[in-house]
């Protein structure tokens, strides 16, 4: 059935910011639905409130609103667009809860709105828990049994019919706080109670355990023909228990018969069916008892997933893109398989390749929570990898992880090597039985130990198949170490270790995996040695298609990755081409701004003819969509993996300055093999990067900076606070995010914090500045041709210096900086960017106090802002500066002046603290953010509440404040109660607030700390008496009265400020908001 | 152990057995499954040919007594990119190299099996030769080339069982010597249809899944005539999958001849092309061939796709049929060839395609019930 024209306009809702369990994978689903459903002559209306997507970019869409994800702003925009049909399959669950908010408040079906995809009833069945356990006894499945109780006495009754083991989940917490794994009934007696007390509603799910059970996962279709296909099997590494989105994961399924494969197959196709998704994917979990095979049905989404991205990048089907095509109507045998180019869609993609994808966790950015992989997911990011055996990709996978690792192990940063003393059984075994992000390492050490197969199996229900594996790799390791001749461990090294290795034996632990810097640790030579050694005996990477059909077919798409066999399959072309290379997997601190940036490095090569080739290692992306770029290469970011494809293609040029800072990492040694870098030279990168060399230039330009050193050792640090005078910042150098950065007052925290920074960045200095307190941050993107620099954009931080300007509210165009420091900027950044040579972007981070301005750092690279600047003023900066790097004229491409926008643009942050029990909410110099939403209006008021709703505070138009206040800010705090009290909100204080207040003429209510004894500001909170927090403070001592209302203030929803700068951005936005309601307006009328 | 695979047209393969020593020949052919090479290993088609899987691991979940679709391994060898020694899974009772060699059956591993893949993709299904005794490059695709071809052979010959036999407890049940082939064969007669299937490469899952819709069957060797069959008056015939090239099957084909329009018959794989020869058509051998589980078949009476299970080198020529006689009722997407035939009038059809799947997808299960609905009796 060709497709419906009875719909004309369609409308998208996004997944808004990056948060955890909610990552790029919705932009990338979402432009692919996007792109799709324009091809097909639709007009496309979309709402997405995050801006660093390339769903908001003004061509994906016809009519784009950023603004924020929220019924009441979605029923605007529907009121305002008139849409057909609204597609809620594709931003996510926000998208699809927002979908079905609209649909039960009525607003779809006051305006004619279409439900397409889903109906309410398929995503209510899919999505309540009972409704789905009688759907699935409906076909005869067994879903997971489970009851409610509000009482022990409930619980106990209910323990009786399920039997132990089982899992108890809190109603409503945050991070699976006051869960667990149940055994016996004194565990039952502890754990429901703990439960019981930690929901906010005093209900507990009691939950059949299926503790150790196999999990899958299979990634289904079906167009409204009822034809139903999978694209993919998933298999977890990790058993039931650790969240899929923490489970290490592997396509296909590699331990089920045909048998118990189809009746999962079939299970899945009846699921389908009887939920009635009418068109799209879904993804359905199932659990297998490995002792019986008998399979549970864990739950299905009734929409794209993280896990649809994974399945479309390890298989090469895109299935949102058909998705999107289903929902309008065609059927699977009408939509054409692009991969191959002579298919169709109605296939099941074959794989000849094992993928395997490893979360990336940021629990070293909350050392206040455990490292515990429980039910609810903690990693921030992932990284795919592909390989024609499980042990290369895995393999692949871990040295794609940016943790430093460059496989399972055996790279010198193994315990004993990395800190002196190797586990013992005790803490081996303990790490094998709890979950947690650093599992896979202890496997090795397990192995090490001489752990059995069978042993670790029972600690840690991990499928021996998979064990098997890691013990190969092991025992591949060992070999190269006992034919090198080495004493075992880190012995020293015999000298003609490498030597002693075979041609088959350096082969084959190439074909298992290893990195040239592995196989370099275990010999005792280097990873340059280890190359040419290599290279002399032919042992070379060849390239692979992923083709959807395991080579049954011609492949008309070039998406490739490496392995070690004989026959290689890149087709390199003639072409002038460039390479870029992306970001890896998202973490906090480098996340979706980079993929944005390169995606539009690839846009752009392809507008000026030239070849572009994509090497990135993250499957959630834009920028590993097989049609993003002219070529993907789907491979690890690291010096070997690089410079095989670059010596595979030979390009004329890599862009290194657009994935953050893991291709900048690279740019020196890539540089160094004679690879042409694009833009910027990496000299001048290390003269941004090294602290002496910056300082010299900045004296030359007569810029100052706050006054600074430079230690190697914990003394020299000493000696330079001492010097410089505290309060003092230290960090370790050549880190993103403020990786371990930390202000210091005295000496004691002095040492402990140096030695913290020396352990993240090993042999790099630690850097030391004077922290300029209470001084007004500024971020500057700018753009520079090698001659002309035009500024980007001038972002005013909401926060004062201190906070990390990734955690920092900002807004463009500055509000209170006055012209003439406007003015001194602009020059400063000018200067800046032609001593430096830039070519392309480049960032500046400034202070402003007493009205001097300070040069905080110099990022010759693309920004984390890019997008919310490109945004913010219509100027593609990322696609400029791709072009500029290629040898065009901004005069040329037309940009000749700096945009400074009408309106007010405001990027907020997005934090994970409700993903992190135990972890205060207080904002510092190491960043924490996992994404960001922007808010556009008409004045600063406007745009901050709009972007402080995307994010998710709902913003309150009166009631009570809460205002409890450190002495530092009392005085800026005043103003604001002010206002809060014209607007006729209550006040509530606590003491030293309370008189201050007082004392100052407002009235206000006295209240007591915590501390105090009940009832005291956490009571009211919870009573609900409170609706609005501003609570600032050090953090320094996280269990007393502020951290206990903060944490109260996230598990209550109720929004709050913890500086003072931003308590008066809330209390502006209030103001705004109470005048009157706010606006959605379309980003291509504010540029138009 | 070394070993070496040498094609009909010079390319060559070093690998390794893990198998033990040996030597073995034959038309070589990849299968994309995922899953299911136990089945893939047992299923009578695969006779004469050796089969490499296009999924680089292999042996992952062992090999049980369960998952079977004939008395032995038919392939003549196996080539996987990396064999499994350690399987997992609760119905593993053996190791694939364990279950190979007890069957003198070569499995080799170590090669680039995408890259044979696409060189027959390429060059079309090849004669070859593996071997751990000879290592010559030169001496070994001699060799190959001078191996009999698949055209023209009659292999289902080989496979057929010798003796008939009832479907009875999930399992063959000979049946005695001295037992005569007549009405009387029955046991169930007036409770459930019977079917006689011609056993020409059976899969035990036909005649599972013939089973599990009401019939009760009993497979008869391929050169059974139709006087032998009639002389059972079964409610229904089937024609089974087989190895290899229809025509050579001429008795078959000439059985089928005189059986139309006397019995309700559905054929399956070499049966539907014996059935489309019956019916005065040709068939032709396919370049190489459709082998896996992911083959989408369209269903033209209700416009459905079904993804199916498939293992043909030959298929059926739709010109050399009559269109007023015979009418195309499924055809394959990817190469539009014809995967479903039915007789307009009289009470024929078959499926070039496996809709008793064993490996592969249960899709197409309800043509078994189709056939048990054209049965008049029960």
């Amino acid at each position: 059935m060709p497709k419906r024209t009875d719909i004309h306009k369609i409308l998208i809702i996004g997944a808004g910011p990056i948060i955890i369990g909610q990552a790029c994978e919705f932009d990338y689903s979402g432009t692919q639905a996007c792109k799709a459903l324009k091809e097909e002559g639709y007009e496309v209306v979309l709402v997405n409130s995050n801006p660093a997507t390339i769903m908001t970019d003004p061509e994906t869409a016809d009519r784009t609103y950023i603004e924020p994800v929220t019924a009441e702003a979605v029923a605007k925009i529907i009121e305002k667009e008139r849409p057909d049909a609204l597609l809620p399959t594709l931003g996510g669950q926000t998208g699809l809860n927002t979908a079905v908010e609209l649909a039960r408040q009525g607003v779809l079906e006051q305006f004619g709105v279409e439900l397409i995809g889903a109906s309410l009833d398929a995503i209510e069945k899919a999505e309540s828990r009972d409704r789905f356990r009688e759907a699935m006894n409906r076909i005869g499945l067994r879903s997971a049994r489970s009851g409610i109780a509000n009482t022990m006495e409930e619980a106990r009754v209910l323990a009786g019919d399920l039997g132990f083991p089982l899992i108890i989940r809190p109603s409503y917490t945050l991070g699976g706080t006051g869960g667990g794994v149940v055994y016996n009934p004194e565990d039952l007696e502890n754990i429901a109670k703990s439960g019981l007390d930690a929901s906010l509603t005093h209900q507990v799910m009691l939950e059949e355990s299926m503790l150790g059970w196999k999990e899958y996962e299979l990634e289904v279709m079906r167009d409204h023909a009822d034809n139903v296909v999978i694209i993919c099997s998933i298999e977890n590494f990790d058993p039931m228990g650790v969240h899929t989105g923490d489970s290490i994961t592997v396509a296909p399924a590699q331990t089920l018969t045909d048998r118990e494969y189809q009746t999962m197959r079939d299970a899945s196709l009846a699921i389908m069916r009887e939920i009635g998704v009418d068109t799209g994917g879904s993804n359905v979990q199932f659990a297998v008892n490995p002792q019986n095979g008998d399979m549970i049905v864990v739950e299905m989404n009734p929409r794209v997933s993280r896990s649809s991205a994974l399945a479309s990048k390890a298989t090469g089907f895109p299935i949102a893109k058909i998705a999107a095509k289903l929902a309008v109507g065609y059927t699977l045998d009408e939509i054409p398989n692009d991969i191959t180019g002579e298919t169709l869609a109605s296939f099941e993609p074959t794989l000849d390749y094992c993928v395997v994808k490893i979360p990336r966790w940021a629990f070293e950015k909350f050392p206040e929570t455990q490292d515990l992989l429980t039910t609810a997911m903690k990693s921030v990011g992932e990284t795919m990898a592909i390989g024609r055996t499980f042990k290369e990709a895995f393999q692949k996978g871990l040295r794609s992880l940016e943790i430093g690792r460059f496989g399972f192990g055996a790279d010198g940063k193994d315990r004993p090597e990395a800190d002196g003393a190797p586990p013992s059984l005790d803490e081996i075994e303990q790490k094998l039985v709890i979950p947690n992000s650093q599992r896979l390492f202890y496997l090795r050490n397990a192995l090490q130990a001489g752990m059995s197969i069978a042993s670790i199996y029972q600690m840690t229900a991990i499928d021996p198949w998979f064990l098997f594996q890691l013990e190969q790799i092991f025992r591949m390791e060992q070999d190269m170490v006992q034919a090198a001749g080495t004493a075992g461990r880190s012995g020293t090294p015999a000298a003609d270790g490498l030597f002693a290795l075979t041609a088959d034996r350096l082969a084959r632990a190439k074909a298992f995996g290893f990195s040239d810097v592995q196989i370099a640790h275990l010999v005792g030579s280097t990873e340059k040695e280890v190359e040419r050694t290599r290279k002399d005996l032919s042992i070379r990477p060849v390239y692979k298609l992923v083709d959807t059909c395991a080579a049954e077919f011609r492949a008309a798409t070039p998406y490739y990755y490496s392995t070690y066999e004989t026959e290689c399959e890149a087709r390199v072309s003639g072409r002038k081409k460039v390479m870029i290379l992306g970001g890896g997997p998202n973490r906090i601190g480098q996340g979706i701004e980079f993929d944005y940036c390169c995606v539009h490095a690839s846009f752009a090569l392809r507008e000026m003819g030239v070849e572009s080739i994509m090497v990135n290692s993250n499957p959630e992306t834009v920028s590993t969509d097989y049609d993003t770029s002219d070529k993907l290469y789907f491979e690890p970011l690291t010096r070997e993996d690089v410079l095989h494809i670059v010596e595979k293609e030979k390009p004329a040029g890599i862009i290194v300055q657009f994935g953050g800072q893991t291709p900048l990492n690279l740019s020196t040694p890539l540089h160094q093999e004679g690879v042409p870098i694009l833009g910027t030279q990496p000299e001048s990168i290390d003269r941004a990067e090294d602290r002496e060399l910056f300082q010299a230039m900045l004296n030359k330009l007569d810029l100052m900076q706050p006054a600074n050193g430079t230690a190697l050792s914990i003394a020299e640090a000493l000696a330079i606070a001492d010097t410089i005078g505290y309060p003092v910042i230290v960090r370790p150098s050549f880190v993103l995010g403020g990786r371990a950065m930390k202000i210091v007052y005295d000496p004691k925290d002095m040492e402990t914090f140096t030695r913290l920074a020396i352990l993240a960045s090993p042999g790099h200095p630690v850097l030391i500045d004077k922290f300029l307190e209470a001084a007004m941050e500024v971020d500057v993107d700018a753009i520079c041709d090698g001659s002309t620099t035009i500024i980007g954009g001038i972002m005013e931080h909401i926060e004062a210096a201190g906070v990390h300007s990734g955690d920092s509210a900002c807004v463009l165009p500055p509000q209170s900086i006055g012209s003439d420091m406007i003015a001194q900027i602009t020059m400063a950044t000018k200067a800046m960017a032609a001593e430096l040579k830039v070519v392309g972007l480049m960032n500046v981070q400034y202070a402003i106090k007493d009205n001097q301005l300070y040069v905080i750092e110099v990022n010759p690279r693309a920004s984390r802002t890019i997008p919310f600047v490109s945004k913010a003023t219509g100027i593609p900066l990322a696609k400029l500066a791709t072009k500029v790097m290629l040898g065009k004229t901004l005069a040329e491409l037309g940009l000749t002046q700096e945009v400074v926008p009408r309106h007010q643009s405001v990027k907020e942050a997005v934090l994970p603290f409700d993903r992190f029990p135990d972890v205060d909410t207080l904002l510092g110099p190491e960043m924490k953010s996992t994404g960001e939403v922007m808010g556009i209006g008409t004045d600063f008021g406007l745009a901050y509440a709009k972007a402080q709703l995307a994010a998710g505070q709902r913003l309150p138009l009166s009631g009570t404040v809460f205002i409890s206040v450190g002495d530092e800010d009392k005085a800026a705090i005043l103003a604001v109660a002010r206002q809060f009290f014209h607007m006729r909100f209550d006040i509530l204080a606590t003491d030293g607030t309370w008189s201050h207040l007082c004392a100052n003429g407002i009235p206000a209510e006295r209240i007591n700390k915590v501390s105090q004894g009940q009832p005291h500001a956490a009571d009211a909170i919870k009573n609900g008496r409170i609706q609005l927090i501003i609570n600032t403070g050090t953090g320094d001592e996280p269990r007393r009265d502020g951290y206990t209302i903060r944490r109260a203030a996230l598990k209550f929803k109720v929004p709050y400020a913890t500086t003072a700068a931003g308590a008066l951005a809330v209390c502006r936005a209030v103001d705004a908001l109470r005048e009157k309601p706010f606006e959605v307006k379309a980003i291509q009328d504010y540029h138009g | 152990m070394q070993a070496l695979l040498a094609l009909e047209d010079g390319r060559t393969f070093p690998c390794r057995s893990f198998t033990g020593p040996g030597e073995a020949s034959g038309e070589v052919v990849f299968n994309t499954s995922m899953t299911g090479y136990q089945e893939v290993l047992t299923d009578p088609s695969y006779r004469g040919q050796m089969v490499t899987m296009t999924y680089p691991l292999i042996g992952n979940y062992g090999v049980n007594d369960e998952d079977v679709e004939s008395a032995r391994i038919q392939v003549a060898a196996f080539i996987v990119k990396e064999y499994q020694p350690f399987p997992s899974n609760f119905r593993s009772t053996q190791s694939l190299a364990d279950y190979l060699a007890g069957q003198g059956v070569l499995g080799v591993e170590g090669l680039d099996t995408r890259a044979l893949t696409r060189h027959i993709r390429n060059g079309g299904a090849m004669r070859a030769i593996v071997s751990t005794i000879d290592l010559d490059p030169g001496s070994l695709t001699r060799r190959a080339k001078a191996i009999a071809g698949m055209v023209g052979m009659d292999l289902a010959r080989q496979v057929t069982t010798a003796q008939p036999y009832r479907w009875a407890g999930n399992r063959p049940d000979t049946l005695a010597d001295d037992l005569k082939l007549n009405a009387d064969v029955w046991r169930h007669r007036g409770d459930r249809p019977s079917v006689v299937a011609i056993d020409f490469g059976l899969k035990y899952n036909i005649a599972r899944c013939l089973a599990r819709v009401g019939f009760e069957v009993v497979v008869v060797p391929a050169a059974t005539d139709a006087s032998a069959i009639m002389a059972m008056s079964p409610d229904g015939l089937f024609l089974s999958n087989g190895p290899g090239d229809p025509e050579p099957v001429v008795y078959g084909v000439q059985t089928v001849k005189e059986l139309l329009g006397r019995l309700p018959i559905f054929g399956i794989c070499l049966g539907n092309q014996i059935l489309g020869l019956a019916l005065g058509g040709r068939t032709y051998k396919l370049k190489f061939g459709h082998r896996g589980t992911n083959q989408p078949v369209k269903n033209l009476t209700t416009g459905k796709v079904e993804i199916t299970s498939q293992n043909h080198g030959f298929a059926v020529d739709m010109d050399s049929l009559g269109a007023d006689t015979v009418e195309v009722s499924h055809i394959n997407l990817n190469d539009n060839t014809v995967e479903g035939i039915r007789h307009r009038r009289l009470p024929a059809f078959s499926v070039q395609y496996h809709p008793e799947a064993s490996p592969g997808p249960h899709d197409a299960a309800y043509l078994f019930g189709q056939f048990r609905a054209m049965m008049k009796t029960v």
